[in-house]
């Protein structure tokens, strides 16, 4: 029986093109929505990937091991997510990746902590992008999941810090998406607004479903019954895309205080409205940032991917994993894990960032940036449009903080 | 408060008269078969990618007469040599072709233009505010859109009510058989019903894409809601649908304007009980459940008048 096993295994394998050299590569499991409403951004980020792994490849990879990106889509959808997930771990991933959506996060962190814990030896790592829920790293934190975007807490903190200052915002109107994220940004710009700029008055306060909505036009003539004159918003995808396309169809002059108006469609979108450096976005870096070596980078990743840099914490995570690896000196995920905690890193716009320990929260600086016309030294516009990102305000690592409530159970 | 109305109404009636293109069709086609067709979404997914596909070749202008036209052909092939022959096997097999069918035509959309919204824009020509009302824009193109749609629903009016084409497809309708010994060629006329029905899903894709998110998803996202018009209309009834396509439009372009909850209505919660699911369903908006009242709706209908508003049949 065992011979005909080994017999058959020997036939096979070289049918089955790269399974001889498995054991060489690493296989990062990109999870994320290739189809649907989130396509446009997950296509940018898999592109986005596929380019750092190449990056590393050509100077020797992680450890000597090539890597290789294994695109998966999960149509934004959780359930979806865990198919795709173990569909991974079979093909033999040991880390995955993911971003666009919080309920995807969670069912992730909570899918690759009872792998875990169920198949010792076989141990799996959650590496996050983009997914920025609090509760990942407060109640439902994982010692298997390392989250590299800021949490919406953060940027919500920092952001209101810079409202707080402009004196001409009076009436606010919140508009997100209703999923976990979409109500904690509606949860903390009410909470910390109420705390900071007590007169402000909040005008309207909507959920709209995630990614279903493809006209918004009722919702901005909404907003504009309600006379804000600014909107908060936490929208991503095309969900901020077409939320701006209705505001510039209908003309709507507000300022726009968002966490993703710089992802695909947003900047086409504002540039039709003519808000001139009246739409904010908050990011962990920029192309116009003014950083040397990151406005470099951007210059060569534009050249060969033909999309601007969205995530610069994407180089972060990928280039952080290397400096983890070489640390543990392995590629077995627990000892990365174990060495990616409190490791400090210098980031791509400058500055030191740290894997916080207590939550696996990464600290780093953060920058709200306006959209508009450029000025001499900022050679990066977006979509063509001729307009680009400025910098507006630089919150420092020790101010881009919040305390955790994680309490980690370590294996 | 006005300016929301104004333009509520505005939005609700140009989202129902574009449900309206698609109901029509589905609901002759129903009169005509007895069998819903599932396929009919796809039908009108094609005509915006279609439309999308040959803007980039030859224009926006001939693509909007195109589009149709190709989407009618395919719809008059799938009658000729799809139902037209299980059409003896009976309904369930030809609901089931159509089941089928929409399946393999999203399957086959996102192989050839992939997964993620394609570009299409407005065309340039229509890319301006038509008027400002109260300060608010409104599209040139939203405007082109209810033009064409409000044109189409005239135009099958005339050609159902009061020419001889629309005498014997009517009469084809309900008495196949007389038709047919009186000399007519009732397999050309299902036919013929079937393609304009598809032609007229596929001008709704094509002017739909551009103002909506042309993307392989599409045909899935509109087709429960199409059900909902035409059983909320009335089964195989032209004016019910009419009704309950402006009806839906107007009802989910309104819900999501109006901020009223059970909170609002008769105060918020005791806050010492804590949050709990009670609390959840208490102050959520009206707005926040649109997507759903339109389902709603269906439920009330089917219980209260099964044979739905204009309908004539129990069943």
């Amino acid at each position: 029986m065992m011979r005909k096993l080994t017999l058959a295994i020997a036939v096979v394998a070289p049918m089955l093109g790269h399974a001889a050299s498995a054991q060489d590569t690493l296989k990062i499991g990109y999870i994320d929505p290739l189809s649907g409403g989130g396509a446009s951004v997950g296509e940018g980020g898999l592109k986005t990937f596929q380019y750092l792994a190449d990056e590393l490849n050509a100077k020797g990879g992680i450890l000597g091991h090539k890597i290789e990106i294994v695109p998966l889509d999960n149509k934004t959808n959780p359930q979806e997510s865990l198919v795709q997930a173990q569909k991974a771990i079979d093909a033999g991933v040991h880390y995955i990746t993911q971003g666009n959506g919080s309920s995807v996060g969670a069912a992730l962190s909570d899918f690759v902590t009872k792998n875990n814990t169920r198949n010792p030896g076989k141990e799996v790592l959650y590496f996050n992008y983009a997914a920025v829920d609090p509760s990942l790293t407060n109640e439902k934190c994982s010692y298997w999941h390392f989250r590299w975007d800021a949490s919406s807490d953060i940027k919500m903190e920092a952001l209101t810090n810079y409202m707080k200052d402009t004196a001409s915002i009076k009436k606010v109107y919140l508009i997100n998406q209703d999923y976990s994220f979409g109500q904690s940004v509606r949860t903390d710009a009410r909470k910390m607004l109420g705390a900071k700029r007590p007169d402000i008055q909040i005008v309207g306060d909507e959920l709209h479903p995630l990614l279903k909505v493809t006209d918004f036009s009722p919702y901005i003539a909404k907003i504009k019954a309600s006379g804000a004159d600014s909107v908060v918003t936490g929208n991503w995808g095309q969900d901020i895309a077409l939320l701006l396309k209705a505001a510039a169809d209908a003309g709507l002059k507000v300022n726009w205080y968002t966490y993703y108006a710089g992802g695909a469609g947003g900047p086409t979108a504002i540039k039709q409205t003519g808000l001139d450096h009246q739409v904010f976005q908050i990011t962990e870096g920029f192309a116009n940032s003014g950083n040397k070596a990151a406005m470099d980078y951007e210059k060569a990743f534009r050249a060969k991917v033909n999309l601007s840099l969205w995530y610069p914490r994407a180089v972060n995570e990928m280039r952080m994993f290397k400096a983890a690896a070489e640390k543990a000196n392995s590629i077995d995920p627990v000892k990365v894990a174990a060495a990616l905690e409190d490791l400090k890193f210098e980031v791509l716009d400058g500055g030191t960032g740290i894997m916080r320990k207590d939550d696996h929260q990464f600290l780093q600086p953060i920058y709200i940036s306006s959209f508009g016309k450029l000025t001499e030294n900022e050679p990066f516009d977006e979509e063509n449009t001729g307009w680009g990102w400025h910098l507006v305000s630089k919150v420092d690592t020790e101010k881009a903080m919040v305390p955790t409530t994680c309490k980690m159970a370590r294996p | 408060m006005l300016e929301l109305i104004v333009i509520s109404t505005l939005n609700g009636v140009l989202f129902g008269m574009l449900l309206f293109l698609l109901s029509s069709g589905l609901t002759v086609i129903f009169s005509m078969m007895g069998v819903l067709n599932f396929a009919h979404a796809s039908f009108y997914m094609l005509g915006a990618f279609f439309g999308f596909q040959l803007t980039k070749w030859i224009g926006f202008w001939p693509a909007l007469v195109l589009a149709p036209l190709l989407v009618g052909a395919i719809g008059m092939a799938v009658e000729r040599y799809g139902l037209r022959n299980t059409h003896k096997h009976g309904h369930v097999a030809e609901l089931l072709l159509t089941f089928g069918l929409a399946f393999a035509i999203e399957e086959i959309v996102s192989m050839i233009w992939g997964k993620s919204p394609v570009d299409y824009r407005v065309p340039a020509l229509l890319d301006f505010p038509a008027f400002t009302i109260f300060s608010t824009n409104y599209p040139a193109y939203k405007i082109f859109m209810l033009a064409v749609s409000v044109v189409i629903f005239v135009a099958l009016l005339i050609v159902l009510k009061r020419t001889r084409v629309g005498l014997i497809v009517q009469a084809a309708l309900t008495h196949p058989h007389m038709v047919g010994h009186l000399g007519h060629n009732v397999g050309r006329v299902f036919m013929v019903v079937f393609g304009v029905g598809s032609a007229l899903a596929g001008i709704a894709g094509v002017i739909a894409g551009p103002a909506l998110v042309t993307q392989s998803d599409m045909a899935a996202a509109l087709g429960p809601i199409l059900f909902v018009v035409i059983v909320f209309g009335g089964l195989g009834s032209l004016p019910g649908a009419f009704v309950a396509s402006l009806v839906i439009g107007l009802v989910q372009t309104f819900a999501v304007a109006l901020n009223g909850s059970l909170a609002s209505a008769f105060g918020p919660l005791d806050p010492s009980a804590g949050p709990s699911v009670l609390t959840d369903i208490w102050n959520v908006t009206i707005a926040q459940v649109a997507p759903i009242v339109p389902y709603l709706l269906l439920v009330i209908i089917l219980i209260v008048r099964p044979m739905g508003l204009m309908g004539t049949r129990e069943s």
